[in-house]
């Protein structure tokens, strides 16, 4: 059973990893990842929201008739999403500022929907929560690294530090939406290179 | 940002070409993807977008200045904008079925697909945020509609060309239409600036 819950939580991160494999919750991925920061901040939304309704979902799964299960699941993401978008507004206003209508569209980020009724709906306590933190960190892994990415190609700073020589001219392209497509188009080759099993599948 | 006296025109082309929704603001992304390998699904999403669009914000464009401000419940307004889309879109399945069985039969399969369609509640809230009023908010979902409908037919055309094309075995599928999807938005990252928005 251990052995069990520690793959729910690393699968999440490289095997089905959210963002690169299941394809799901690309829209604030590519819109906030101008910079790690903001990637960081993103991710750590979106692990409280991911967690939270799992861990919800998964409690009253018994309870809720299966013919109205989407609002009931709908209802429990869009408090979680309220709590972090007023949060934010309030302790973190400049990040809140930046990331903009993605806070509130995180209710319809297909990645949560997509555990709650894939996962949450149909497992215990612990493997929900489990699989929550594993997608949440796989989640903020990846939009954090595209921020990085982005961030010091276009930019020469990462997290906001100097990293490149003051020489190099930036590449402003990255910062903008161009930028943010073509880096996800290269991740994702690079990850079928070197982590899928017998290539293109 | 969007100015209160811009006429209806411009409004229109910025939500669709200079702001558009899919390849600028990102939203909407997961339905760009996964039904652009056919031409026909293609346009009967983005049609059935374009209805519902209007639809939805009229609804909770009423909802938010009649129901959410006058009785100060702003912090309801996620989940109540996501729970009035859903039903609406339920009610608008049984409807067209039953009033207009040709355009059920076009649109059927993707309505429900809208409820999770980000582009109709972000449409929703834009309007909301840049605070216009009724008349313009529906101009400016008809033009975030009609951008959605413009690029999700464009880049599925220059799909289905590059899937005949030769290319390297790890960029195969997803990965060359984001790199498409890029040049595409390098395209219309050209509007940038233009009408001074």
């Amino acid at each position: 059973m251990k052995k069990g819950l520690l793959h729910e939580l690393t699968k999440g991160i490289i095997e089905e990893n959210p963002i690169l494999i299941i394809m799901l919750g690309l829209c604030p991925t590519l819109a906030v990842s101008t910079s790690a920061a903001n990637g960081l901040g993103m991710g750590a939304a979106f692990c409280f929201v991911v967690i939270g309704s799992n861990l919800v979902i998964s409690l009253i799964r018994s309870i809720v008739p299966s013919q109205i299960r989407i609002p009931v699941y709908i209802t429990v993401i869009s408090t979680f999403v309220t709590i972090v978008d007023y949060a934010l507004k309030a302790y973190l206003p400049l990040l809140s500022r930046s990331l903009g209508v993605f806070v509130p569209l995180i209710v319809v980020n297909c990645i949560v929907m997509g555990r709650a009724e894939a996962f949450a709906s149909r497992n215990g306590v612990a493997a929900s929560l489990m699989d929550g933190i594993g997608m949440g960190i796989g989640f903020t892994l990846i939009i954090t690294l595209l921020g990085a990415v982005r961030e010091l190609l276009g930019n020469g700073t990462v997290f906001g530090f100097p990293v490149l020589p003051s020489a190099y001219q930036p590449f402003l392209l990255f910062i903008l939406p161009p930028g943010a497509f073509l880096v996800i188009g290269f991740m994702m080759a690079a990850q079928k290179k070197f982590f899928q099993k017998g290539g293109a599948r | 940002m969007i100015s209160q006296n811009l006429n209806f025109f411009l409004i229109f082309l910025s939500a669709m070409i200079v702001n558009n929704i899919l390849l600028m603001r990102f939203i909407a992304l997961c339905s760009f993807f996964g039904i652009s390998n056919n031409m026909q699904a293609s346009v009967g999403m983005g049609f059935a977008v374009i209805f519902v669009m209007i639809m939805a914000t009229t609804i909770s464009w009423l909802v938010y200045h009649y129901l959410l401000v006058p009785f100060d419940l702003l912090y309801l307004r996620t989940a109540s904008f996501i729970l009035t889309i859903a039903t609406f879109v339920q009610l608008e399945e049984m409807v067209i079925r039953k009033l207009f069985p040709p355009l059920y039969r076009s649109l059927g399969i993707y309505l429900p697909l809208i409820v999770v369609n980000c582009a109709v509640l972000a449409a929703a809230f834009l309007v909301i945020d840049y605070n216009l009023g009724f008349l313009k908010s529906l101009v400016y979902t008809l033009g975030v509609g009609a951008g959605y409908f413009f690029a999700i037919v464009m880049f599925a055309g220059i799909r289905e060309r590059v899937n005949l094309a030769p290319i390297p075995k790890s960029f195969q599928g997803y990965p060359i239409a984001f790199i498409t999807a890029s040049l595409m938005s390098l395209a219309f990252l050209g509007f940038k600036g233009l009408f001074g928005l």
